[in-house]
């Protein structure tokens, strides 16, 4: 087993991805995601890989698209007004089929909000990253140990599925430093990529990456067989946590750092005798329904906890399928809610 | 009977979607000659721009990727440094290099990005039907310019090839034109040198092609072939720009 090493979270990010094999990262400076580019620009040189400082969030995203489609694992990472620039980049890696890897250390917003820690881009990564139709794998880590076994799983997870993956990050998870154990150094067997456009060595017919399609039934096919795809991926792939939900009549839910609060007012429920549970989302697309399902079945009331206005929400409700009253509290603009807001929350639910 | 004319084994047999007169016929011809004669074809990787020219991909019998418009030059840069030993090309119109890619185009070019850059420089936005370009001239007419390119609320033409020869980065900027047989042999030696600058690794290599767009320009190819010579040239000179190595001035 490897040694436990103390970490901050941009930084075990970083050396997470190189771990999974991407040599390949292209980024542009923004807070609060800063040490994770600063650590790959100090790694890559040394293992004979690419740190590019592009010009902007947008050249940056189309560089990855451009190393994804010459068959690498590339990545990029930023903050929540540079996720907005790379919405472009993102829309025609998947409507081009390429998987990579986008990390988002979010901010609060709108505009150039704030530098705090926000969870306001839960729609923009799970419903509006671009134009067109189309998912992205979203996964929501709480420590920073989950942080770095959730890069390994996403990129491999965005090579299976052959599309985009996102790690949606925040401003604390970023800066917190934690215990964490790096996955050993070892040769990583990464999957072939035979569509992959790095020269065709006059051995097969020419590789075309595209996402052009002008005649409408040729364009609405291939849509639907990418949402068949995604069918399969909301199968197989939803993850959630499930803590002391057994009989819980109180069910919190929660994501990423507001979910370790959560956790704590859950922890000083139970230690005053209250049935409370939390359910933690690890993926937010695909949406762990299956597990907000469950909870609808036996709890009396659900509580969904974030740090926005309520984006979750609504995916919680949809999965409830009003089987269960769904109720928010939240906090924004990089403001952290307490354990002592929630319990106050749970204990008027429980009343 | 001898073969003295074919296509080049380069280029597929798709038919091209070009315009009657539109020159990026004879460019797309260059490029895919330079290819072949350098024996390439298997490690080369064509980026296709947005405008006329995205279906380029359709053409060159290369692998091709697709870039959103204007990141072209970003896209290139991806997959040279994911694959140094490759041969990366891009293909892009005015609008898409000089207007909405402008900053990926400098940048690439103050990089030093070992890549081949085909400027196509028709003055206009062919593709979605004939707006003012970057380059369109001073009182040009087009769609968004109907009394003619205003350069006191349209602004001047850019000249790229000049703007760009002043980067350190820089290894080949030249500037052609494929009106007559004398400027094709021209160009054809341009392009073809643009590639083996990236071969040998000196840079960045941009060629810009000056083309026409009868269709958009309302003229006949013949007309169109005039109007680019008394027009367009003395706007944007022929001839080099730059032609090293990166970095060499500073030695």
């Amino acid at each position: 087993m490897a040694e436990k090493v103390l970490m901050k979270g941009n930084e075990a990010l970083a050396e997470a991805a190189i771990q999974a094999g991407c040599h390949h990262f292209f980024g542009y400076p923004i807070t609060p995601q800063t040490e994770l580019a600063a650590y790959m620009a100090k790694r890559m040189p040394k293992i004979g890989g690419t740190y590019l400082q592009a010009e902007s969030e947008i050249a940056a995203v189309n560089m990855v698209l451009g190393a994804a489609a010459a068959g690498v694992r590339a990545m990029t990472s930023s903050s929540s007004p540079g996720i907005s620039l790379k919405g472009e980049g993102i829309s025609y890696m998947a409507g081009s089929d390429l998987p990579a890897l986008i990390i988002n250390v979010q901010r609060g917003g709108p505009g150039l909000g704030g530098i705090q820690p926000s969870q306001s881009d839960y729609w923009q990564a799970t419903k509006a990253l671009g134009h067109g139709d189309f998912q992205i794998l979203v996964f929501a880590p709480s420590t920073v140990q989950e942080m770095v076994d959730l890069v390994s799983d996403a990129f491999d997870k965005a090579d299976e599925y052959r599309m985009p993956a996102m790690i949606l990050a925040d401003g604390m998870l970023g800066q917190m430093m934690e215990p964490v154990e790096l996955p050993e150094h070892k040769d990583r067997k990464l999957p072939e990529k035979p569509w992959a456009a790095c020269g065709h060595e006059n051995k097969r017919e020419h590789n075309i990456i595209n996402s052009l399609y002008l005649t409408p039934n040729a364009l609405e096919d291939l849509v639907r067989a990418r949402y068949e795809r995604y069918k399969i991926v909301e199968e197989k792939e939803q993850r959630a946590e499930e803590y002391r939900t057994e009989d819980a009549d109180v069910i919190v839910v929660a994501y990423g750092a507001s979910s370790r609060v959560a956790r704590s007012a859950v922890n000083k429920a139970r230690e005053a005798g209250k049935k409370v549970g939390l359910i933690r989302p690890i993926t937010l697309w695909p949406f762990p329904k299956d597990a907000i399902k469950r909870a609808a079945d036996h709890a009396k009331e659900l509580l969904v906890v974030e740090m926005s206005m309520g984006q979750m929400v609504d995916d919680v409700r949809l999965a409830a399928e009003c089987r269960v009253p769904v109720h928010f509290y939240g906090r924004t603009g990089g403001v952290i809610p307490t354990p002592k807001e929630i319990l106050g929350e749970i204990d008027k639910l429980l009343k | 009977m001898a073969v003295v004319f074919k296509k080049p084994s380069t280029l597929t047999d798709a038919p091209l979607h070009y315009c009657p007169g539109c020159t990026h016929g004879i460019i797309h011809r260059l490029v895919a000659e330079a290819i072949e004669e350098l024996g390439i074809d298997g490690k080369t990787v064509g980026v296709a721009s947005v405008g006329c020219s995205v279906m380029c991909y359709d053409y060159f019998t290369c692998d091709m990727v697709q870039a959103p418009h204007g990141r072209a030059q970003a896209v290139a840069t991806g997959i040279k440094r994911a694959r140094p030993e490759d041969v990366v090309f891009t293909y892009q119109g005015d609008g898409d290099l000089a207007a909405i890619g402008t900053a990926e185009t400098v940048h690439a070019a103050t990089r030093g990005e070992n890549i081949t850059v085909i400027f196509v420089n028709n003055a206009i936005y062919g593709m979605t039907g004939g707006q003012m370009a970057p380059t369109s001239l001073p009182n040009q007419v087009t769609q968004t310019t109907p009394y003619g390119r205003d350069v006191n609320t349209a602004g001047y033409p850019v000249r790229i090839c000049e703007m760009l020869s002043t980067l350190d980065g820089v290894a080949l900027a030249q500037r052609v034109t494929v009106d007559n047989v004398k400027n094709v042999n021209i160009a054809k030696k341009a392009i073809k040198k643009a590639f083996q600058n990236q071969i040998e690794g000196k840079g960045y290599s941009i060629v810009e092609v000056l083309s026409t767009c009868p269709t958009n320009w309302g003229m006949s190819p013949v007309e169109a072939l005039d109007w680019l010579e008394k027009n367009m040239v003395p706007y944007y000179p022929l001839g080099v720009y730059k032609d090293g190595t990166k970095g060499d001035r500073l030695k």
